[in-house]
């Protein structure tokens, strides 16, 4: 995808898996794992408990809070970056309101 | 070795149609003796503790298989993703609603024209109008829509029309793919091979449509690697990522494979496990070792794997060569007098094609096709 028409999400944003792909989990990789009709994101570290969190209601900033009370260490930014990475794949949509 | 995310279910090669650019085997009498439900479950099981995740159901048509349905259920049941890639030809409301709760994820089908005779010609049977009621339904159960259309020197300066088709029958994804020159489309490459007039004019309306409907619509568009300057990482390197099962059980690197010298191996005979590890048409180009010069030293190695061996064999007679694609080949010019071919003659749509018969007595018995004359639109 184009670097301008990239699409930056920001944290009002209210992310959601979108409808064709899957988050499941590998017993042969021990890998969370999204699934999209033709391509297969394998997710490492946190990314798992972040797709997980996204379910259309909760915004980027309340996910990110989430994730700081679960864990300590969590960078400005990386949810928005990882989410963002995922949008331009089209693995994440972005629900209005 | 990684384990492979991708398993080609080929369920059948039956096919209602007989499209000129089949990528199915020639001798289609070989695959007569189809895996039953049963094998297919143990594949599926095989396939997904090696580490498969996704399950393409294909063919052939898959729908002329009965048990369709049970194989998808234990597809899903195995936590795999199920895509099914259809003509549509037998997906009638009844039979979607049963794949539906069999728990299928995906539906792909295929169009060969936004042009009901067009269409119709390619696919050489009447299709077009059942095809639609079929993504009609598709889109009604609430499944995800890719639309997949096969372009070519006699369909290409229509696509225009075919991604609005598209967006008319509101797909997620539409899949254009510039055909690829193995099987039958081998017979057919001169009548198939784009000009790059029309190339270039496909690009810009493909780059404003994607543009337009980012939001909406996915679009894939595949370059024919002819015109490249360096091969495509051919399935992401050999037996690396993906797996091909045949219709009688035959496992492969990719579905075009079956034509290269290489001895059989089968989930008749062996587990997947072992044969993804050990079987010679597993190894024989796995990595980078087997790699000839130019290949050998190439930065690019690991970023295209040498291209396609199925290719390098089509041209050469020799799978282990450079893809003849890349301009670095000193068998490019192989590729590059079927280009200028392509370029010297301004005739687009009139160029006879030979439509692919889907019986299989008609190609073991070595008649010779009848050769079907396709009109410019």
């Amino acid at each position: 995808m184009d670097s301008k028409t990239r699409r930056e999400v920001s944290t009002s944003d209210r992310p959601r898996l979108a409808r064709h792909v899957r988050l499941t989990f590998s017993e042969a990789r021990q890998r969370h794992i999204l699934l999209h009709p033709e391509t297969v994101v394998v997710l490492r570290g946190s990314g798992a408990a972040i797709l997980e969190l996204c379910d259309g209601r909760r915004t980027v900033a309340e996910i990110e809070t989430e994730l700081r009370r679960r864990y300590r260490d969590v960078p400005d930014d990386e949810v928005r970056r990882f989410l963002t990475g995922l949008v331009a794949r089209r693995c994440v949509e972005i629900t209005d309101g | 070795m990684d384990s492979p995310f991708g398993l080609l279910a080929e369920l059948t090669y039956r096919c209602p149609l007989a499209c000129p650019y089949c990528s199915n085997p020639l001798n289609l009498g070989d695959y007569a003796d189809e895996l039953d439900t049963g094998e297919w479950r143990r594949v599926l099981r095989e396939a997904r503790d090696l580490g498969v995740l996704q399950c393409h159901l294909s063919g052939g048509e898959p729908l002329a298989r009965r048990d369709l349905a049970e194989i998808v259920a234990q597809a899903h049941d195995l936590g795999l993703y199920t895509n099914l890639v259809t003509s549509a030809f037998g997906l009638s409301r009844a039979k979607a609603e049963q794949l539906r709760a069999a728990g299928l994820d995906h539906v792909q089908v295929s169009i060969q024209a936004d042009e009901p005779a067009l269409s119709d010609r390619i696919a050489g049977t009447p299709s077009f109008h059942r095809k639609i009621e079929a993504m009609r339904v598709v889109k009604a159960l609430g499944w995800p829509l890719t639309v997949n259309v096969v372009l070519h020197r006699q369909n290409i300066d229509r696509v225009a029309d075919v991604l609005a088709l598209a967006e008319q029958v509101g797909a997620d994804r539409v899949e254009l793919a510039n055909t690829q020159y193995y099987g039958w489309a081998w017979r057919n490459r001169a009548a198939l091979l784009p000009s790059r007039a029309q190339l270039d004019a496909a690009e810009v309306v493909v780059r404003a449509a994607r543009n337009r409907l980012r939001d909406r619509m996915e679009i894939i568009y595949v370059l024919p690697d002819y015109y490249s300057r360096y091969p495509k990482p051919c399935m992401g390197g050999w037996a690396a990522r993906q797996l091909t099962v045949t219709p009688n059980g035959d496992v492969l690197p990719c579905p075009a494979a079956q034509s290269l010298p290489l001895p059989r191996a089968s989930v008749r005979e062996d587990p997947l496990d072992r044969i993804w590890a050990e079987a010679p048409v597993m190894t024989a180009f796995r990595g980078t070792d087997w790699m000839p010069e130019p290949c050998r030293s190439c930065d690019r190695r690991e970023l295209d794997f040498g291209g396609c061996r199925c290719q390098a064999f089509q041209l050469t007679g020799d799978a282990a060569r450079t893809d003849p694609v890349c301009h670095l080949s000193p068998d490019h010019s192989l590729v590059s007098q079927a280009v200028e071919a392509a370029n010297a003659d301004s005739r687009t749509g009139d160029r006879p094609l030979i439509p692919r018969p889907h019986r299989a007595q008609s190609v073991s018995t070595g008649a010779p096709p009848k050769t079907a004359k396709l009109r410019t639109q």
